[in-house]
């Protein structure tokens, strides 16, 4: 491991370490923060006692499909939109807002519509990770080198043909990159709308941890969450720049 | 017609298509769970000055305003000294963006721990969002200067304070101005989740509150009006990021 990453290693140790010397010495409350090595214990004691799995299942199923969704959708929506050059100037102006207006604040919304039930969560992360993927897809299209459209002219290569072989290639580091965003919004959207008003699931079991005033089980469910975005951010992340090395693009 | 009249009719069409589509939904799903474009703004115009709207909606204000004044402070204090500091910045940078795309609603129960169902709990939670964007761009900003504009500095003479002020500032305004937009919108963010989490007043509270009572107009208004404020903020804060942008 590099010097850097030594380093980096060492400073969240010794923050993880001054936590849990907090909290053993009775400078923290127990009653507000426990010690991560009680979190962890707790964590594994829930994990072996399965009661949890049914929530771990569908809670990750359901990013799944809102991911799923978005980026098929978003994709595909991408490719229209920037075959309608008119369209997408008109659009522009909502896409450059769209993440900067709470989205959120409609989960209620959809709430009355369909009821406490699975489709609102879903169409909360479809409705918070789509729109990346269509920003990362029009993005990519646009940076296609017009050489290779001549080049696919030249070999009189078919409209399906030329996407295929030469666009869809070329513009994958951005589409990828919009998958990673898809991901962790989805990720984001779902956990949170669990959280303030669902019928199960990861983010409704920490809420309901929260309201019974079980620190272990909540702090264990947090930290399990928690593990989980970082697991799958950093494997994407790492996916990311091997693709941009294989370009010669990385550092 | 000029681009710009043709732009603008573009996207005018776009708004009242959503309108439509939105007249759609409403007849489809029924007025009890989805008021129509026209009740929605009927009922704003009502609900607006009422005292129950202004109370609520000063204490968002309030409780964002505190928030946003933390996340801008604390974010370019960071930010200048993982920017100047390389050492720190490169350890620093990857812990903050793993921090950043962490879904922070799940620490919300530790902070309502930490400060009860209170003022300073939003304000906390809110500022936890803001933070991260504006202490990344800032660093990026600073880490951006070409050498060369501190080297020409030296070459000039320039006091420090000078190529603070002279050189450094206008260089990193842009993107720093870039992150506290960003910063502006996810604080919003932060504090309206707070607020529909578990809070006492509030417009996040409103809009759970009128769901719980069936209430769709109040919420759906709640819900376009903080759209509204939150597109118009974000519009001004580009406008001038880009003027900024096109001084330097």
């Amino acid at each position: 491991m590099s010097r850097v990453g030594l380093i980096r290693l060492g400073v969240v140790a010794a923050m993880i370490g001054a936590l849990e010397a907090a909290c053993r010495s009775g400078l923290i409350d127990p009653r507000v923060v426990i010690p991560p090595s009680e979190m962890a214990e707790a964590l594994v004691a829930i994990l072996a006692s399965g009661q949890i799995n049914d929530d771990i299942v569908r809670t990750l199923g359901v990013i799944a499909v809102a991911v799923a969704a978005s980026v098929v959708l978003g994709f595909a929506f991408g490719v229209l939109i920037h075959a309608l050059p008119r369209l997408r100037q008109a659009l522009d102006p909502f896409f450059a807002t769209y993440y900067a207006v709470p989205v959120f604040i409609f989960y209620p919304v959809l709430i009355a519509i369909f009821g406490l039930s699975l489709v609102p969560i879903v169409l909360m992360g479809v409705a918070t990770a789509i729109v990346a993927m269509i920003i990362a897809t029009l993005n990519g299209l646009d940076r296609v080198p017009r050489v290779l459209t001549k080049v696919a002219q030249v070999h009189r290569m078919g409209r399906l043909a030329t996407a295929m072989r030469l666009q869809l290639p070329a513009a994958a580091p951005y589409l990828f990159t919009g998958v990673k965003l898809s991901v962790s919004y989805g990720f984001i959207a779902v956990i949170a709308a669990e959280f303030i008003l669902a019928p199960a699931g990861l983010g409704r079991d920490i809420a309901n941890a929260y309201a019974d005033f079980d620190n272990r089980r909540m702090y264990a469910l947090m930290l399990f969450v928690l593990a989980i975005a970082t697991v799958i951010n950093a494997a994407l992340h790492a996916l990311d720049l091997s693709f941009a090395k294989r370009r010669g693009a990385a550092p | 017609m000029t681009t710009a009249t043709q732009r603008f009719t573009d996207t005018l069409i776009i708004v009242v298509a959503i309108a439509l589509i939105w007249q759609g939904l409403a007849q489809w799903v029924g007025a009890t769970a989805l008021p129509g474009p026209l009740p929605t703004l009927s009922y704003l115009v009502h609900f607006v000055p009422t005292a129950r709207f202004a109370g609520n909606a000063a204490a968002t204000a309030i409780a964002f305003a505190l928030a946003l004044l933390l996340a801008y402070g604390i974010g370019l204090a960071v930010g200048i000294w993982l920017g100047a500091h390389r050492l720190s910045g490169v350890v620093g940078e990857p812990i903050l963006i793993t921090v950043y795309s962490l879904p922070k609603i799940t620490l919300y129960p530790v902070v309502l721990l930490i400060f009860g169902l209170s003022l300073s709990g939003k304000v906390a939670f809110g500022a936890m969002h803001g933070i991260l964007p504006v202490a990344l761009l800032t660093m990026a900003a600073i880490r951006n200067i070409p050498p060369v504009y501190l080297k020409s500095a030296r070459t000039l003479g320039l006091s420090p304070w000078q190529t603070i002020w002279n050189v450094l500032l206008p260089a990193t305004v842009p993107e720093v101005v870039a992150g506290l937009r960003i910063g502006f919108t996810v604080t919003l963010l932060g504090v309206l989740l707070a607020e529909m989490f578990a809070s006492k007043d509030g417009l996040g509270f409103l809009v759970i509150n009128a769901m719980t009572l069936l209430q769709s107009e109040e919420m759906i208004s709640i819900a376009v009006m903080l759209f509204v404020f939150a597109a118009v903020a974000n519009a001004l804060l580009l406008w001038i990021e880009h003027r900024l942008r096109r001084r330097v």
